[in-house]
């Protein structure tokens, strides 16, 4: 061991010193979090002590450091995989394990969960090849050369993204027209697919004022449930159809967004975001309180469901004097219908965002917007508005979201104020942030990323979190200003997309 | 004379708190003249500029700029309308450029009065009406006009941020330019800049001047710009004007040498020294 290190930087007291370091960090954090564990027995509470966890999470430790520093000194690449594979491993029957716990005192585990059948046998063994492989091939020797090649290869990836953008939105919105011919049967496949698109338009409408903008808006989801109780007030008391309500929804949104606005935004940074937190918990607040008006706690449900334009209706019992939609079209009645048509609803609603959202950034105001994102006493020096721009944001940014509430409202059938507490403002402003501010498509991966991959591994149950806490952690490592972050500029004047990406690449 | 006047300021004072930074100052600027404002670190230089141009509301005092449409009273109008109309333009000290804009945005930026008008608020743009295509088509010729006279050209769709420090500086006055100004205010343009870009500043400002009849007020350390192209210069010193006039006069003024170096001292100094002083006061 030692004559490995002779001739490298590091040599064996100081690796010995650093191993020890992180076995102690590792002792540290998971004394507490993995080797004590309550247990209700009938004499009480007790505590009972899981000393394999934590040996298990202190030898990862060091054996994943281990790999690391033979990766740093440029030993053996097989060497380095060897490691890298065993402190998986190792993390793996940790986690096993952990799952395991309450029947653990029946029969001691060592990794038998994956080895308990032929099928276990071949996942376990390709898993490993798996770690193993990707291990082997993410060491690379590191010359000089091949940190060029894998920079050469993210460039020529951005390249190809950023003078494609539209090439590949047109093929993203075919692929979500499409979707309900291919999942058309597959009731939770629409349901899924229709609250990611409800985020996608969140997101798009948030994009405006944080992103755009660079207002910190906590509080967004205040003017989304403006809109659900907006369409569902007026439908309930009123008896106004969906259609009529929509814009009303969409224009109440923006009249609250005004009437926020008007007093807050001359605060900036992180006093705007407490403000508008405060804003947002203020809207819930009355919705549970206003008894009367709202139904408090108990929301408002049986919200009426939109007709097809005023032209049929989606119910299988169709009312007097009014024609069901399978009757309309010669089909007969299936009760996908309906979601099928809010789930384009919900498309075309969240086109008309980005629509707007992409337009209203080569006009002069969304000019404006960034700018006063950019330096505020510069904008007032060339005679804008702070006051009005920022407040056109807001309000434009608090309408779409006004229209997606009237839509969740019509959707759900039932609203209360459980479903708009400040969670949903922070996944909303969180997928901005994850798709990169001021990104159209980043917002879609990002909703896709957030809402529907915790949706499609419902089975993995609690580790949905730890995987999503660990992936939040991956792109503060590798992509800290979001997923998609290139603003590409509103106008060129004598260079291609493509001359102008190429260029800020060399 | 006294219809060739642009700027007239009256017995501005400025305090904050029990500072007094401007007291009592009053001075003229004209049309078609550079106006150069000198003065050491602290007497109140861009304090003015910033009572000019909104950002500080004089404790007393008039500000009254003569455009083409009639006087204007600047210290009751709003910050953000200042420039607009044939109003202020301003640069700053330190570059406030749109960094992660290009150099074709900054400039678009700087005409959104006039484009705003023409979308109909976004409405119109929305849907690339008539007008404001035109709008915009005309907006981007007076930012071609302006990048090839500032010798930007080239950059055009860089990143501002990205341009070298001397090419930002020239893109500041250039969008300050394209809000179509009666008064422009330099606040310390040359600073940081070579000799040669300053020259290169002399000449920009100059056809400024002369070529678009536009009124310079410059805050400038840098003698070799002031006594070239002003026109007129005035000294600050605690907040009060000590000299006022053309740059020769000012430049042998006993109260303007005092301000800068201090009491002379002349038996104390070297000879040579002493000489240098007198003979060349752009030394320093």
């Amino acid at each position: 061991m030692a004559s490995a290190f002779a001739s490298s930087r590091t040599n064996g007291p100081e690796v010995v010193k650093e191993l020890a370091f992180f076995a102690v960090i590792a002792l540290m954090m998971s004394v507490m979090i993995l080797g004590v564990e309550t247990v209700d027995r009938p004499t009480g509470l007790e505590l009972a002590v899981r000393w394999d966890l934590v040996l298990l999470a202190i030898g990862s430790t060091v054996v994943g450091r281990l790999g690391l520093i033979f990766r740093r000194e440029n030993i053996s690449r097989l060497g380095q995989a060897i490691l890298i594979t065993v402190s998986a491993v190792a993390v793996f029957e940790m986690f096993v394990r952990f799952r395991d716990m309450d029947d653990r005192w029946a029969s001691p585990v060592f990794l038998d969960m994956a080895f308990s059948s032929v099928v276990s046998v071949i996942v376990s063994i390709a898993f490993l090849a798996i770690i193993f492989a990707a291990a082997y091939f993410s060491m690379k020797d590191k010359t000089a050369v091949e940190v060029d090649e894998s920079a050469k290869l993210s460039s020529k990836i951005q390249l190809m993204y950023r003078s494609n953008t539209k090439k590949i939105g047109l093929i993203g919105i075919i692929f979500f027209i499409i979707f309900p011919f291919i999942f058309g049967e597959d009731r939770s496949a629409i349901d899924l697919a229709t609250l990611v698109m409800i985020y996608i338009m969140l997101g798009w409408g948030l994009n405006i004022v944080v992103g755009l903008a660079g207002l910190l808006d906590l509080g967004y989801v205040a003017f989304y449930a403006v809109g659900a109780y907006s369409y569902a007030l007026l439908s309930q008391n009123f008896d106004l159809s969906f259609w009529l309500c929509l814009p009303l929804a969409g224009i109440f949104a923006a009249s609250f967004g005004i009437v926020l606005g008007f007093p807050v935004l001359r605060l900036r940074g992180d006093y705007l975001a407490i403000v508008t937190l405060g804003f947002g918990e203020i809207i819930r607040v009355v919705l549970i309180n206003w008894y009367d008006l709202t139904g408090g706690p108990d929301g408002i449900s049986s919200i009426e469901r939109p007709s097809f334009f005023g032209m049929a209706e989606f119910s299988r019992r169709v009312p007097e004097g009014s024609i069901g939609f399978g009757e309309l079209f010669g089909m007969d009645y299936s009760s996908m219908h309906r979601l099928i048509f809010l789930y384009y609803l919900i498309l075309a609603l969240a086109l008309v965002t980005n629509f707007v959202t992409m337009r209203l950034r080569k006009l002069p105001i969304g000019r404006a917007w960034e700018a006063l994102r950019e330096d505020e006493i510069a904008c007032r020096s060339l005679g804008i508005n702070p006051t009005n721009t920022k407040l056109s944001a807001f309000a434009i940014g608090a309408m779409f979201g006004g229209f997606a509430g009237a839509f969740f409202a019509t959707r759900q059938g039932f609203i209360s104020p459980e479903s708009f507490t400040f969670l949903e403002s922070a996944v909303i402003l969180a997928i901005v942030v994850l798709g990169g501010m001021g990104s159209q498509i980043g917002v879609v991966l990002a909703a896709i990323v957030m809402i529907g991959f915790p949706e499609m591994f419902r089975e993995l149950a609690e580790y949905r979190m730890l995987i999503f806490g660990a992936g939040i952690v991956a792109i503060m490592l590798w992509r800290p200003r979001g997923l998609l972050s290139f603003r590409d500029p509103t106008i060129l004047l004598n260079m291609s997309q493509k001359e102008k990406v190429a260029g800020e690449m060399k | 004379m006294t219809d060739n006047k642009l700027l007239e300021v009256e017995h501005l004072t400025m305090r904050f708190g029990g500072l007094v930074a401007i007291d009592d100052l009053s001075f003229m600027a004209n049309k078609r003249e550079i106006t150069a404002i000198i003065g050491p670190n602290g007497a109140g230089k861009t304090t003015v500029f910033n009572c000019l141009t909104g950002f500080y509301v004089p404790t007393e005092g008039r500000l009254t700029l003569h455009a083409d449409d009639g006087p204007r009273l600047l210290e009751r109008t709003e910050g953000f309308r200042i420039p607009r109309n044939k109003g202020v333009a301003r640069t700053f000290q330190n570059i406030r450029l749109f960094t992660g804009m290009t150099v074709l945005e900054n400039l678009i930026v700087a005409q959104h009065n006039r484009l705003m008008e023409a979308s109909a608020f976004s409405l119109a743009g929305l849907f690339n009406l008539g007008r404001y295509a035109k709008a915009e088509s005309e907006a981007i010729e007076t930012a071609k006009f302006w990048l090839n006279k500032v010798g930007l050209y080239e950059q055009a769709d860089w990143h501002a941020g990205n341009l070298p420090y001397g090419s930002q500086r020239r893109l500041e006055i250039a969008r300050a330019m394209c809000t179509d100004p009666s008064l422009l205010c330099l606040d310390e343009p040359a600073a940081g800049l070579n000799p040669r870009e300053s020259a290169e500043l002399n000449v920009l400002l100059q056809s400024i001047r002369d070529d678009q009849g536009v009124g310079c007020l410059l805050i400038e350390h840098d003698m070799s710009v002031v006594m070239q192209i002003s026109d007129h210069v005035i000294v600050l010193d605690y907040g009060k004007k000590i000299a006022d006039g053309d740059p020769d006069a000012v430049k042998n003024d006993p109260a303007v040498i005092r301000a800068y170096l201090g009491e002379e001292e002349d038996d104390e100094l070297p000879p040579e020294v002493a000489a240098d002083l007198h003979l060349d006061p752009n030394a320093h």
